[in-house]
């Protein structure tokens, strides 16, 4: 079932048990459908102890799936990303719908050949014989302290690649359904969870339901200007066009949510009416998304431009440790209202 | 060990295809500008012969760079292969794949592999498959001396062996990584050797002798079969000519060392190990030489007949379903 991009339910739920709950539901519904990853029940092994879940998953988004599904549906792996990445790859295109986790994208190093060689090219290198349905889950996100090697926000390096796609859910109702989507999916879909995004609070139908890949949403409707925002940076966007409405400067803010397929139309006719962009992405600048959809603004969309298209990204750094780097680091409402603004009114 | 003639037959009309394939079949897509990519196994008959001899084509396989003769040994058609080396899309992957991507999913083979040792966890994830849904299928991870060396090869042994997959690590030890000497790049003496380290048996057999990997494979496959779990099984072989076609092997190795094992040759020990016997006689060995030479010629004409791919092909394929537009947006393949 495909369903609107916006929710009408008042039954509440975190991002992460969205993210659960969307498992949990696909499990159910589809016995060929299996996770593996670290961690994702935790203590694994010890049954006999009495320990079943220890963790429920590094953020418990696995929470209760071992329980109910078994140790054989939800495999806790050996600290081998290269092998169990693969090995849902191989999974998935023998007849299971496999989903693997990588605790942080910033691992992706250790498994990328298997992303990069096997899923997204199979399919193109076989001649279509075979489906690769296999999602892999994986969290990005900066303002943690955690410091360069588990905070990044690379989705644009698995945007670039032929043969994957990506989705970056920003709030609960999101989360629950482009995970159902991707899970249900033919295609490798690579599923970026937002650390800083766990807590929050949405409406979340009870119901499973599909949101379709690919497609973006417009979260507020403006005149002057077009703010795209990814994952969390979605509600910085939303909260820089907050700030900007006393100036009577009206943002539109488009929410991605897919990194691959990218959905250019949206944002395109968007800039038609707008007549002015901004990216905001977490992620670095250079070769990135913000840059991607800046190019294709321009390219597509130059005569309707009355400013050049911008982005407001994090610096083309590692991530930083120490509390005011980081912060500086990140993208905030700040400089989205001082880029905005400066591209409205030329000051 | 007492195998029967239709047993032998197979046996040797597999190795014969498979010589004649890279003898006859590399040097034809050579003058037809592909070479780039083909790399020849003639020499290493016996490995995959004598293994996939014991599975059938619901059982999987996940091959290397080096992988003409496991396809033709895992039952994919040469014909559709020579094809597919020649890039046209009568080829078993449309000619999209090329000599280190052929996949015949219909037969269980998970494709040759360009990258080494990257095909070890789609077999592993093949086995998984087959527990989980409790489906009685084996898969064989093939991976050279050099692929012995790649790390994901030693994470899915352990996995493997953790899960007991029924999985077979099959290292078809040829003596070198491109140009570099096993005994220089290998800690062990033995590929086999490091099976202690994942708690599974290892065997290293002599390669070039049909029987005694068929012997091995066959103890590999029952373990896997019966649920106990993974197998390192190592064949020590030899490949007669260079890492492709454009290296000159005499510039890493002696001319000694290829006149001996080409007096070991795979062919040529069945010859000598089953003429006595009397099971099979010389003229029928001959005979299937014959027609392997035949099937070339054959396979050779059914490429050269068949179409190349269209353009519009460069979009296929690509996902199940993807936008279209965003593949082709901003891009003219005709000027």
């Amino acid at each position: 079932m495909t369903t609107a991009m916006t929710p009408t339910t008042t039954r509440e739920l975190r991002y992460r048990e969205a993210i659960n709950e969307a498992l949990r539901q696909e499990m159910e519904r589809d016995e060929t459908v299996i996770i593996m990853g670290e961690e994702i029940a935790g203590g694994a092994g010890r049954e006999h102890l009495g320990i079943v879940d220890a963790w429920g998953g590094p953020f418990r988004t696995t929470v209760g799936l071992i329980q109910q599904f078994g140790n054989q549906r939800v495999l806790d792996t050996p600290l081998s990303e290269a092998a169990f990445v693969g090995t849902a790859i191989g999974a998935a295109s023998t007849g299971m719908r496999a989903v693997a986790e990588l605790m942080f994208v910033d691992f992706v190093g250790v498994c990328m050949d298997q992303l990069l060689n096997n899923a997204a090219k199979m399919r193109y290198m076989f001649g279509g014989q075979v489906k690769v349905p296999f999602t892999m889950l994986t969290r990005i996100g900066a303002g943690f302290g955690s410091a360069a090697q588990h905070s990044e926000s690379f989705y644009s390096i698995f945007s670039h690649i032929p043969g994957l796609k990506g989705v970056a859910p920003s709030d609960p109702y999101t989360a629950k359904g482009l995970l159902i989507a991707a899970i249900r999916d033919d295609d490798p879909v690579v599923y970026f969870e937002h650390k800083g995004l766990y807590g929050n609070t949405g409406p979340v139908p009870e119901e499973p339901y599909a949101i379709p890949l690919g497609k973006a949403r417009t979260v507020r409707s403006g005149s002057d200007i077009t703010l795209v925002g990814i994952s969390r940076m979605t509600w910085v966007c939303t909260e820089a066009a907050e700030a900007l409405a006393p100036e009577g400067v009206n943002a539109e803010v488009v929410d991605l949510l897919s990194v691959s397929p990218i959905d250019y139309d949206l944002i395109i006719d968007s800039v038609r009416r707008t007549h002015r962009l901004v990216v905001v992405d977490e992620d670095t600048p250079i070769c990135s998304l913000a840059s991607d959809i800046c190019a294709r603004v321009a390219e597509e969309a130059f005569d309707y431009l009355d400013a050049p298209p911008s982005r407001v990204t994090a610096p083309h750094t590692p991530v930083p440790y120490s509390r005011p780097l980081e912060d500086a680091y990140l993208p905030n409402a700040a400089r989205v209202v001082k880029t905005a603004r400066g591209l409205v009114t030329g000051r | 060990m007492e195998l029967d003639r239709n047993m032998l037959l197979y046996l040797y009309r597999t190795m014969t295809t498979i010589r004649h394939f890279e003898e006859r079949g590399i040097p034809e897509t050579g003058q037809r500008g592909m070479s780039g990519s083909v790399h020849s196994s003639a020499g290493q008959e016996a490995v995959p012969t004598g293994i996939c001899a014991h599975l059938t084509n619901e059982d999987y396989i996940g091959s290397t760079h080096r992988g003409h003769g496991h396809c033709i040994a895992k039952g994919v058609d040469p014909k559709l292969m020579m094809a597919e080396l020649f890039g046209r899309v009568t080829g078993p992957n449309k000619g999209k794949g090329g000599s280190m991507h052929i996949a015949d999913m219909s037969k269980g083979m998970l494709g040759t592999n360009g990258v080494v040792a990257a095909s070890v966890p789609l077999a592993v994830g093949a086995a998984l498959t087959s527990k989980l849904r409790r489906l009685g299928r084996v898969a064989v991870a093939f991976f050279g001396d050099g692929g012995a060396n790649q790390g994901v090869l030693h994470e899915c042994m352990n996995l493997a062996s953790v899960w007991k997959l029924p999985v077979i690590f099959c290292c078809e030890n040829n003596g070198y990584a491109e140009s570099t000497p096993v005994e220089y790049a290998l800690s062990t003496a033995r590929v086999a050797d490091r099976a202690a380290g994942y708690d599974m048996p290892g065997v290293h057999v002599d390669g070039m002798d049909v029987f005694d990997v068929f012997e091995a494979a066959g103890q590999a496959v029952q373990r896997a079969r019966a649920g106990e779990g993974p197998s390192l099984l190592e064949c020590r072989t030899y490949r007669y000519y260079g890492h492709t076609v454009f290296d000159n092997p005499l510039s890493y190795r002696t001319q000694e060392e290829q006149d001996y094992w080409r007096g070991r040759d795979p062919l040529l020990l069945f010859r000598e190990r089953v003429a006595p016997g009397g099971l099979v006689s010389i003229d029928e060995l001959d005979f299937m030489d014959l027609e392997a030479q035949e099937l070339m010629e054959d396979a050779i004409r059914f490429a050269d007949e068949s179409p190349l791919p269209a353009l519009e092909e460069i979009y296929e394929d690509v996902y199940v379903d993807y936008p279209l537009d965003l593949m082709r947006r901003g891009i003219n393949l005709e000027v």
